[in-house]
């Protein structure tokens, strides 16, 4: 690609890919300490000591066990859908569902945690897990299932099914799940012994963290050491490829949609029957939207996704600290996040593309 | 300069890499004629008119065009110049009208677009040149022989001189082809000219008035057409001399092992469809496919891994029906398929060496052991199969991406070879590759046929397939012209089977 600059051309050019252990470790770290520096320029910008906000953050998503738990806590949707994404992404598919797909799995599991009350805790927890698991599996397998028939884009029908899910929730919480009294569009309570146990008393780490980790080890597993998850991966980066050799393009695409949308829906689960207890409106609070990004920046590798999904946890617990001792609002953390994304790209972008200035006459073809 | 020519190419010289595309090309047209290209695959043909369209700029050579030297820049440059190019892939809005094609680009004030004016003058063109094509029709809606009318309205609307029509049969159906014919004719009956650049010998004798032929980027002549024959004009096409000879054992077996019994299938372009397409290929043997591109070779290969549906007969393998079996299961039965486009269809190019080479054996044992893939496995056999077939650089980790064709096209081989195949399919195997590789990859297919494969080599290359097949087919709008033991059939008689004429015409006075 070229730009015109004058009587200049900026060149940019495809070249082999760095790729080094080394170059993999520092060039994150490196956009990630750039984007610290912008955002502290942000903060000073607002009046306020950037080293004041970050140390508040620091203390706030680290600074005892307790808040370690909470950010680990905050992490775990986030990894979660975060782990489904990679799947679908691995397999070339742009998803942008899991909001929807964690919104549908969470009203999966509360109804499943409404119903059969009568169930003991060690029955009733892995039902609750698997309708939570299905609704999202199910929400994500349709945009699948239309890409692989007719070939609609996937990208637009996850937007889609993204309203759909919310307003389907909202409109499920005003009349017919709302709690008797009925004050507040939400639903009853799911069965006690439903609740995902607490493991550390005096914090929230609750049995869902486990999940999480249980989940990081499963998706590493099917895409690395399973026959179906070297098919998809195939998919992922030639189709035509794959399907020359005799792989089931169509296939794969619904079933890594599928799963991608099952891990989404435990997400939910977790949200719903560790943190509210209950389908309340917006539990995920845009879980699915940042999980797209801790994906990205994970590297769509199960290892990077861990550190990526901590991270973001971190900044969220960290920004009510921030906002409280240092008096930054905490939207301000939307624009680190943004910033980091952003960096990060820079990062992958530069190692694959070279980029020159060249004087116009010098320029052929 | 001779003031006859209105256009002179002199020693036009492009490289690509370190090929040479054109390599001291001399071209001049005259006003009024119909001036043939004509050239094999990669003569170079496409890349001298993207050079005078302003496409490319030449390493060496001038331009002079009517008279004035000339620097084309771009193809904005060629068409204020009086240069119109009707390419073989239409450059046309498909949801705009006809007009609105037309008219495309040329005004930057849209304020100033008289819409109706602009139809009406289209409109007036077509009926001029008997187009039968309605200038507000969507382009869409329109036929491929109509589509390219609207790309010749465009050249002539925008005033050219001169017009570069590039493969234009290729897509269009007989009776279409006539009707071409008439409005060039017409067009040159104005004093303007056509470059006709074509590969097919008939159309070239009945429309051109002069020829130019070209190969492997070289100039070879240019001759009148009134004065020569399709013989003549077959072997300055192909003409040229075998570098490389193989021992070749003979075919001992004379059990089929690959049969197609009248099959049929869609084509990609109308003329490229197969059909009633009968052939059968007995072990040991390699039956080699030459023709020009885009005469239903793809659609035979595809037909016979199952990428393609068979509309109407039968593929068989060691007698067993195998017309809609899924692809993977005709790979699991010995199938081998070393695909035409090594870079879209053979490789994973972003997949490491060692995961390219299990593309076809991933799911059973030992690489999958009890639904658990195993990459140490997987290493253990690609370190293998980089050894035997000599990858370079020996890394089993590296990405396929970067690695040089030769070597890319030997994991293929690696991959396919490996599993000892019945049946190997091999598309193009060599294209874009030097010759060591080229060399690595016959005798690799030879060692396969020694072992009993039966072996279908289809090919542009003609110097390829008559080199390595024990019999040779030629065919030509997705039927077989002709078929013959290498070295048996005169060269002129391949060239004029790959033009359009069936072996038993050959020698027929038209």
């Amino acid at each position: 690609m070229n730009i015109k600059l004058g009587n200049s051309q900026i060149v940019i050019e495809r070249k082999p890919p760095t790729k080094t252990m080394f170059s993999d470790l520092i060039g994150p770290l490196i956009a990630l300490f750039l984007a610290l520096l912008v955002s502290a320029a942000i903060i000073a910008l607002s009046g306020v000591n950037p080293i004041l906000a970050y140390t508040s953050m620091i203390d706030g998503a680290f600074g005892n066990f307790r808040s370690f738990a909470e950010t680990v806590v905050k992490a775990t949707p986030l990894l979660l859908a975060a782990l489904g994404l990679t799947i679908s992404y691995r397999t070339g598919l742009v998803s942008i569902g899991a909001e929807g797909q964690i919104v549908m799995g969470g009203l999966m599991a509360t109804l499943a945690g409404i119903y059969f009350t009568m169930l003991p805790g060690f029955v009733l927890i892995p039902l609750v897990m698997l309708a939570g698991m299905l609704g999202g599996g199910l929400w994500g397998a349709i945009p699948g299932y239309l890409k692989a028939k007719l070939g609609v884009s996937e990208v637009i029908n996850t937007i889609m099914l993204n309203y759909i899910a919310i307003f389907f929730v909202t409109y499920l919480l005003d009349i017919p799940l709302r709690e008797p009294p009925g004050y507040f569009p939400q639903s009853a309570m799911i069965a006690k012994q439903a609740w995902l146990p607490i493991m550390v008393t005096g914090t929230r780490f609750h049995l869902g963290v486990l999940f999480a980790i249980i989940a990081i080890l499963v998706v590493y597993f099917l895409l690395w050491r399973s026959p179906i998850g070297y098919q998809m991966r195939a998919v992922g980066l030639s189709q035509t490829t794959a399907h020359t050799s005799g792989i089931n393009v169509k296939k794969n695409l619904v079933l890594a949609m599928g799963l991608s949308g099952a891990f989404a829906g435990l997400a939910g689960m977790v949200e719903v029957a560790a943190i509210h207890h209950r389908l309340v409106n917006s539990f995920s609070s845009g879980y699915g939207f940042d999980a797209m990004a801790v994906a990205l920046l994970g590297k769509l590798h199960p290892a990077g996704v861990v550190i990526a999904a901590l991270f973001f946890g971190a900044l969220r617990v960290g920004a009510n600290m921030m906002q409280r001792t240092a008096q930054v609002p905490a939207s301000l953390v939307f624009v680190i996040q943004g910033l980091v994304i952003l960096f990060v790209l820079m990062d992958a972008l530069l190692r694959q593309y070279s980029i020159r200035i060249v004087k116009e006459d010098v320029v052929h073809g | 300069m001779d003031t006859q020519n209105i256009l002179e190419m002199r020693n036009i010289t492009k490289k690509f890499a370190n090929v040479k595309a054109c390599n001291g090309v001399t071209f001049f047209v005259k006003p009024g004629e119909v001036h043939a290209l004509l050239g094999e695959n990669g003569a170079g043909k496409t890349t001298l008119m993207n050079i005078l369209y302003g496409f490319y700029r030449p390493d060496e050579g001038e331009i002079y065009l009517k008279g004035q030297l000339t620097d084309i820049h771009s193809p904005k440059d060629a068409i204020s110049l009086g240069i119109g190019m009707v390419h073989q892939h239409f450059m046309l809005v498909p949801t705009l009208t006809v007009a609105e094609n037309v008219i495309l680009g040329l005004t930057a004030n849209l304020k100033k677009l008289d819409m109706e004016k602009a139809v009406e003058k289209v409109q007036q063109l077509s009926d001029q040149f008997n187009f039968q094509v309605n200038a507000k029709a969507l382009v869409k809606d329109l036929s491929i022989g109509a589509q390219q009318k609207v790309e010749l309205l465009k050249a002539i609307y925008r005033g050219a001189d001169i017009l570069i029509l590039d493969e234009p049969t290729a897509v269009l159906t007989p009776q279409e082809v006539k009707e071409l014919f008439t409005i060039l004719r017409q067009f040159v009956a104005m004093g303007k000219s056509v470059i006709f650049i074509s590969h097919k010998l008939w159309e070239v004798m009945q429309i051109s008035n002069r020829v130019t032929v070209l190969r492997q980027g070289g100039f070879v002549d240019v001759v009148q057409t009134a004065e020569t024959t399709k013989e003549v004009l077959a072997d300055m096409m192909v003409g040229r001399s075998v570098v490389l000879e193989y021992a070749k054992t003979p075919v001992a077996s004379s059990e089929a092992l690959l049969a197609l019994h009248g099959v049929c299938a869609e084509g990609d372009l109308p003329v490229s469809c197969l059909n009633e397409f009968s052939l059968c290929i007995k072990k040991g043997e390699v039956v080699g496919v030459a023709g020009v591109d885009g005469n239903g070779q793809r659609e035979l290969a595809e037909s016979i891994m199952g990428l393609r549906a068979v509309t109407k007969g039968q593929v068989c393998l060691n007698g067993k029906d195998i017309t809609d079996m899924p692809i993977r299961k005709r790979i699991k039965l010995g199938m081998a398929h070393i695909p035409e486009d090594r870079l879209k269809q053979g490789l994973v190019l972003d997949f490491t060496v060692a995961e390219n080479m299990v593309l076809d054996t991933y799911d059973e044992p030992p690489l999958t052991c009890k639904g658990i893939f195993q990459p140490q496995k997987m290493q253990d056999i690609a370190q293998e199969l980089i050894k035997e077939f000599d990858v370079r650089p020996p890394n089993y980790d590296a990405i396929v991406r970067n690695f040089s064709g030769g070597n890319q096209q030997k994991v293929i081989l690696a991959r396919e070879f490996t599993r000892s195949p019945q049946f190997i399919l091999a598309v193009q195997p060599t294209r874009g590759l030097d010759i060591g590789a080229t060399e690595f990859v016959h005798r690799r297919l030879l060692a396969e046929k020694e072992k009993g494969a039966a072996v279908l080599m289809i090919s542009a290359d003609l110097d390829e397939v008559l080199l390595v097949s024990d019999r040779v087919i030629v065919m030509y709008e997705g039927r077989i012209m002709g078929e013959f033991i290498p070295g048996e059939v005169l060269i002129t008689d391949i060239g004029l089977m790959m033009g359009g004429t069936p072996q038993e015409r050959l020698g027929v006075c038209e």
